[in-house]
């Protein structure tokens, strides 16, 4: 090479081969666990996409495996999950906003930030004790939709918090210093500029908390979820089942057929998370193009 | 927060605001140290002296800017018509409509060119036509030949210059009676510094404008008094011309020919 002398030539090719196995590691990483998680997948599908049909979806469950269907527990999971997306992003994201935007920076919010980043990685069946301690018995909300509603909107509150106060903290202070320089109000500030702003990054944190309530079993058991349920709920107040607990109580049974039925509702479940995600997504993707 | 007509009448016109032994503290460490001086009306007073001297700090007390800042302070009286910006019962954001500023950066809302401009009077109840201030104040930032065909495009499309004088007309907007400008032309090229200097010009006549500047060229190009400072403390203060030429204190000499700073 002309502009590099013999050693400088031969370091670049060792930065190089170290640049190419650095790639070839992490391809591997990632193909193996998208292999991983594509037998996982098959395996489901070979064993439950040939109980998945009409019937199935708008049956309730049943002694009998070909009579049985998830239609409760599909209604019970939307109804969950409206409820829940209705409590917490609310909650959640006034929280993160008294947080970032009007709480002063003392100890105490240094505090509540801490305090609530651990309980994002509280088990989930420590909420599910305590929504059955709180809900179920103390405010007498009995095993209803409602309980659990408000005891997966505890659960998922923290992670909510979290990625709403990353997703205020990116919107740059000139934005504000702007506003407020215009004789803008703090409320002002937040809501005409700060809130649209972040909120492209809000949503990626509600769609990821929604999507894990969806698939949350432990305690929704524990607040006494029904597993047979052969009625579809009418309002709040009323006992439920959810995706998760019908897989759950399918798995648990001895017969194979059940099991397949497990395989046709994680199905299910799947559809309906990545039906949820899809919607979010293009929810934040047209409110972030608008902003641009 | 009207003027009282008549009131503090001086021979170089009516004073706007009058900084009393203003100390500006963060944290208890002072920054500003009492400074005193006028701003006239109708005049553009600009605040000089090198990086870290506090000057950036004094316009934001101007406005009351600095409350958003942890742990700062304000002693002295800084009086606007009179009336002490850190009374008691004065609300700050009161003070901020009548008080504008134009940062550093262009930093123009994501929004339309339109909606940058009328938001300000709109949040504040501006019920006057919003299309004929938008068309005023454009017009008085220079810009308006340049967007009037693209009012709903997005403010972040246009180029740093004109972004800058969108920020201008935005604060022009809420009609204020001083514009404070924090080195305004420090992050654009020559040809939109110059365009921005032509029209500080002509906001004169209906503004009273005072601006920070690294630049000290700009300071002596478009002030009509400027202010020196160092260290925190208001070396001098006087006409533009005088601190420029022949300036009372050595130290102002050495910096405005560039010997130091």
């Amino acid at each position: 090479m002309a502009f590099a002398t013999e050693m400088e030539s031969r370091n670049l090719q060792k930065r190089h081969r170290k640049a190419r196995q650095f790639r070839r590691l992490c391809a591997l990483v990632t193909w193996s666990s998208i292999f991983l998680l594509a037998v996982l997948l098959g395996q489901v599908a070979a064993d439950g996409l040939s109980w998945l049909d009409w019937q199935f979806l708008d049956s309730f469950p049943s002694r009998f495996p070909e009579r049985a269907g998830i239609k409760s527990a599909l209604v019970g999971t939307l109804w969950l999950s409206v409820l829940v997306a209705l409590i917490s992003i609310p909650v959640g994201v006034s929280s993160a906003l008294y947080l970032e935007e009007f709480a002063s920076r003392g100890r105490l919010s240094k505090l509540i930030e801490l305090n609530i980043a651990n309980l994002s990685g509280v088990p989930s069946i420590v909420y599910g004790i305590l929504g059955l301690a709180i809900f179920v018995r103390f405010f007498m909300l009995e095993r209803s939709l409602i309980a659990g509603a408000l005891t997966m909107s505890l659960l998922i509150l923290p992670t909510i918090i979290i990625a709403s106060r990353e997703a205020i903290r990116t919107v740059p202070m000139s934005i504000r210093y702007a506003a407020l320089s215009l004789g803008a109000t703090r409320w002002q500030t937040t809501w005409a500029h700060v809130l649209p702003a972040s909120f492209p990054g809000i949503m990626t944190g509600v769609i990821l908390a929604l999507s894990r309530s969806i698939g949350e079993t432990a305690p929704l058991i524990l607040i006494g979820a029904l597993s047979f349920v052969a009625f579809l709920p009418q309002g709040p107040m009323d006992s439920f089942t959810a995706l998760p607990i019908q897989i759950y109580n399918w798995i648990s049974r001895p017969q194979t057929e059940f099991h397949d039925l497990a395989a046709a509702g994680i199905i299910v479940l799947l559809a309906v998370l990545l039906l949820m995600n899809a919607t979010a997504i293009y929810i934040r993707n047209k409110t972030e193009r608008r902003l641009k | 927060m009207n003027a009282p007509h008549g009131a503090n009448q001086h021979p170089q016109g009516e004073v706007v605001l009058d900084l009393r032994d203003v100390s500006v503290l963060y944290s208890g460490k002072p920054a500003v140290k009492k400074v005193s001086c006028q701003i006239f009306k109708n005049h553009i007073t600009s605040i000089i002296g090198p990086s870290g001297c506090g000057k950036s700090t004094l316009l934001r007390s101007l406005n009351r800017m600095n409350d958003f800042v942890d742990g700062v302070s304000i002693e002295g009286e800084l009086l606007f018509y009179g009336e002490n910006l850190y009374g008691k019962d004065v609300d700050p954001v009161e003070v901020r409509r009548h008080i504008g500023m134009v940062f550093q950066k262009p930093n123009p809302f994501h929004k339309s060119i339109y909606n940058n401009v009328s938001w300000g009077p709109s949040i504040n109840g501006y019920n006057g036509s919003m299309d004929e201030l938008v068309e005023r104040s454009l017009s008085q930032a220079a810009l308006w030949e340049e967007v009037k065909d693209r009012l709903h495009d997005s403010a972040l499309n246009l180029s740093g210059g004109q972004q800058q004088r969108l920020c201008i007309a935005r604060a022009l907007a809420m009609q204020p009676q001083v514009l404070l400008m924090d080195e305004p032309c420090s992050a654009l090229d020559p040809i939109s510094t110059a365009h921005i200097e032509d029209l500080l010009f002509e906001l004169k006549a209906r503004y009273t404008i005072v601006i920070v500047t690294h630049n000290m060229q700009q300071a002596a190009r478009v002030s009509d008094y400027t202010a020196f400072m160092e260290t925190g403390h208001l070396v001098e203060f006087g006409e533009t011309d005088q601190i420029f030429t022949h300036p009372n204190v050595k130290r102002t000499e050495e910096y405005v020919t560039g010997r130091f700073g």
